[in-house]
C-alpha cells in the first residue's frame, strides 16, 4: 500500500521535543552517558583498568595520564567512574522497568475494574507509600543480601505505589470513553481493552514518570552503596565510590568530586528530559 | 417463534442503584423488530432511549427481561458467549469524536472488529476488506493510514458505521448517529445508512430525539417516556395519528418550512418528573393537559388502540 502519510502522534510529540532546548541538551548528554556505558567494555578492562590495584600509582590528582586523578588504590577514577555509569543506569532502567510492569498493571486493573478490587489494590499500595521510598528500600536491601539483584527488587517495589497511582488516574477517565465501550461491542476481550486501547492513551504521564523515576532510582541505588547497602567495593559503584573517598576529602577532594558529578549530571539529564517529555507529550499544550 | 423476527425485548428494564434510590431508566419495555426494519426510538433527553440501546446489546447489563435475538435469549448467555455473540448485533455512536480511539488509524479502526472475531486472520486478505469497507462507506483509499483527529465528523462517523458493518452484523443500534453532525452532513450519513440498509438487508433500532429524522428511516416508531414506550405505531399511523397527549406535543414542535401554515404548538408545561422511584401512576401526568382522576390512580398499561397501533393512556379507551 503507498499511502504514505501515516504520521503519529508520537512523531508529533517528538517534534514539540525537539523545540524544547533543555530537553534536547538532557536527551543529548543522557544518549552520551547511554553510549559510554555500553562502550566501556571495548576500551576498559574490567580486571586491570578497573579494579587492577597499581600501589605505585595511588592518589595521583588528575592528569593527562589520569584524567580524573587515582584513588589510594592507584585505581585510574575515569576509568571507575564510567564503568559505574554501567550499574548505575542498568539497575535504574531495570528498577524502573519492573516497577512500571508490576505498578502499573496494579493500577491499570484497579481502574478499568474499579469497586472492590480498586479499593482493596490501591490500600495495599497506600500502606506501602506511606513508607518513604528510600526507608523501605534501605529496610529490604539490608533484609535481603547487598546484591545488585536485591536492590533493584528493593527499588522497585518501594516504587510501585507511584506507578500504580499515575497509571490508574488517566485510566479512570479514559474508560469512560466511548471508543471503549466501542471495543466492547465489537467484541474485545478486558485485556485487549485495557492493552489496546486504555493504556496507549495514557502513556504520556506513564513515560514522564519512568523517566524522572529512573533518576530517583539512581539516586537511592548510589544512596544505598554509600550506606553500604548497595554495591560492594571494589565494584566502581558510583555511590560506593563516594563512601571510599570520605576519608580522603579534604586532600584529594577529586576523588569525591567526579563520582559526584556522574551523579549529579545523569539525574539533571534524566530531569531535563522528563519536564521536557512532559510538555512535548501534554496534548494541551499543542 | 415467529421466522420474521429478529429481534423480541420482553420486559426489559434497567434499574440503577443511586443514592436516593433505584433510578428506572427503563423499566418493561417490550417490542420487536422484524427483519430488514427499522424501529425508530423518540424521547427526550434522559428518558433511557441510549439505555436501551446498550442493555439490549449488554453493553450494560439489563436488570431483568428477555432479548431474543434470532429465537435466543442473549441476556442470558454467559460474558464469554455474548462476546461471540456481539459480532452479530453492532452499534453506532453519536459522538464521532469520542468513539473513535484517538491512537489507532482508520484502517487498524476498521480491521479491529475483524480481528478479534477471527473473522479473517490474513493480514493481507483483511486490508482488502477493510479497503472494500471504507468503499462501501464512502471513505477514499488515501485516508487509510490517517488518524480520526485529521478528518471531519462526516469521515468519522463514516468509520464508525465501517467499523460496525466490518463483522457483518444482522443487527445496528445506531444511537443517534448524526444529532452530532451538521445538517448537509446528516442527510448524507442517513442516505448512506439507508442504502446499506437496502443492500446488506440490516435490521436498525435507530435511537433519536429528531423527529424529523425518524420519520423518514423508520418503519415503526416507539415514543419513550421515563423509561416507559407510551406509544408505539408504523411512521405512518404515528405521525397521521398520534393517540398520546405526549406524542401529539412533540409532533406539534416539528418545524415546518412553511410561513403561512399556522402551527398550533402544544407547549409542554412543568419538567420531566424524578425517574428514582417512579410511583404507580401515569408518568406523564404531571404535564398532561388531560389528566384525569384515574391517571394519577394507576400507570396506564400498553395497549392497542387500533390494529398495531399501541399506546398507554386511559384518553383512547373506550369504557
Amino acid at each position: 500500500m503507498n499511502n504514505p502519510k501515516k504520521r503519529s502522534q508520537w512523531a508529533d510529540a517528538w517534534r514539540r521535543l525537539q523545540k524544547n532546548k533543555l530537553a534536547v541538551c538532557g536527551l543529548v548528554i543522557f544518549t552520551v552517558l547511554v553510549l559510554g556505558a555500553l562502550a566501556a567494555p571495548l576500551f576498559l578492562d574490567y580486571e586491570t583498568d578497573v579494579t587492577g590495584i597499581n600501589a605505585q600509582n595511588r592518589l595521583q590528582s588528575p592528569s593527562s595520564e589520569n584524567w580524573f586523578g587515582t584513588d589510594r588504590l592507584g585505581r585510574d577514577v575515569f576509568a571507575r567512574v564510567v564503568w559505574g555509569s554501567r550499574y548505575s543506569l542498568s539497575i535504574g532502567f531495570s528498577a524502573a522497568a519492573i516497577s512500571l510492569l508490576l505498578g502499573g498493571t496494579i493500577g491499570a486493573i484497579a481502574g478499568y475494574y474499579g469497586g472492590m478490587i480498586d479499593h482493596v489494590f490501591m490500600r495495599v499500595m497506600d500502606i506501602l507509600q506511606a513508607i518513604p521510598a528510600t526507608l523501605l528500600a534501605i529496610c529490604i536491601a539490608a533484609a535481603l543480601d547487598p546484591s545488585p539483584r536485591n536492590i533493584v527488587i528493593a527499588i522497585a517495589v518501594s516504587f510501585c505505589p507511584s506507578f500504580a497511582r499515575v497509571v490508574r488516574g488517566p485510566i479512570l477517565s479514559i474508560r469512560e470513553m466511548e471508543y471503549v465501550e466501542a471495543a466492547k461491542a465489537i467484541g474485545a476481550k478486558n485485556r485487549t481493552i485495557i492493552f489496546s486501547h486504555i493504556i496507549p492513551n495514557c502513556m504520556g504521564p506513564i513515560i514522564v514518570q519512568t523517566t524522572l523515576s529512573v533518576a530517583i532510582m539512581i539516586l537511592i541505588v548510589s544512596g544505598l552503596s554509600f550506606l553500604g547497602l548497595g554495591i560492594q567495593p571494589p565494584t566502581p559503584e558510583w555511590g560506593a565510590m563516594l563512601a571510599e573517598s570520605r576519608s580522603h576529602i579534604r586532600d584529594h577532594s577529586y576523588l569525591a568530586f567526579f563520582p559526584g558529578l556522574a551523579i549529579m549530571t545523569t539525574i539533571l539529564s534524566l530531569n531535563m528530559l522528563g519536564d521536557g517529555l512532559r510538555d512535548a507529550l501534554d496534548p494541551r499544550l499543542k | 417463534m415467529n421466522e420474521h423476527l429478529l429481534l423480541e425485548v420482553n420486559g426489559l428494564k434497567k434499574y440503577f442503584q443511586t443514592k436516593r434510590g433505584m433510578l428506572h431508566a427503563v423499566d418493561d419495555v417490550s417490542f420487536t423488530i422484524e427483519r430488514g426494519k427499522t424501529l425508530g426510538i423518540v424521547g427526550e433527553s434522559g428518558c433511557g432511549k441510549s439505555t436501551l440501546g446498550r442493555a439490549i446489546l449488554r453493553l450494560l447489563e439489563p436488570t431483568a427481561g428477555q432479548v431474543f435475538f434470532e429465537g435466543e435469549d442473549i441476556a442470558k448467555l454467559s460474558k464469554e458467549q455474548m462476546r461471540r455473540k456481539r459480532k452479530e448485533m453492532q452499534i453506532i455512536f453519536q459522538d464521532p469524536f469520542s468513539s473513535l480511539n484517538p491512537r489507532k488509524t482508520i484502517s487498524e479502526t476498521i480491521a479491529e472488529p475483524l480481528r478479534l472475531n477471527g473473522i479473517i486472520n490474513d493480514r493481507k486478505k483483511r486490508m482488502e476488506k477493510v479497503l472494500e469497507t471504507m468503499e462501501i462507506v464512502g471513505l477514499a483509499e488515501r485516508l487509510i493510514n490517517t488518524y480520526p483527529h485529521e478528518l471531519d465528523g462526516g469521515r468519522r462517523q463514516r468509520i464508525g458505521i465501517a467499523r460496525a458493518l466490518a463483522p457483518g452484523p444482522k443487527f445496528i443500534v445506531c444511537d443517534e448517529p448524526v444529532s452530532a453532525l451538521d445538517v448537509s452532513i446528516q442527510a448524507q450519513i442517513l442516505n448512506l445508512m439507508k442504502e446499506l440498509q437496502e443492500s446488506l438487508g440490516l435490521t436498525y433500532m435507530f435511537i433519536t430525539h429528531d423527529l424529523s429524522v425518524v420519520n423518514h428511516f423508520s418503519d415503526d416508531i416507539a415514543v419513550m417516556y421515563l423509561g416507559r414506550i407510551i406509544e408505539k405505531a408504523s411512521s405512518e399511523e404515528l405521525f397521521t395519528n398520534p393517540l398520546h397527549p405526549y406524542t401529539k406535543a412533540l409532533l406539534s414542535a416539528i418545524p415546518v418550512p412553511n410561513i403561512h401554515m399556522k402551527m398550533e404548538r402544544i407547549l409542554l408545561k412543568g419538567e420531566v418528573s424524578s425517574p428514582i422511584e417512579p410511583p404507580d401512576m401515569c408518568r406523564f401526568a404531571v404535564r398532561c393537559n388531560h389528566c384525569m382522576e384515574k391517571c394519577k390512580a394507576s400507570e396506564p398499561p400498553l395497549t392497542e388502540a387500533s390494529r398495531g397501533h399501541f399506546v398507554s393512556c386511559y384518553l383512547n379507551r373506550q369504557e
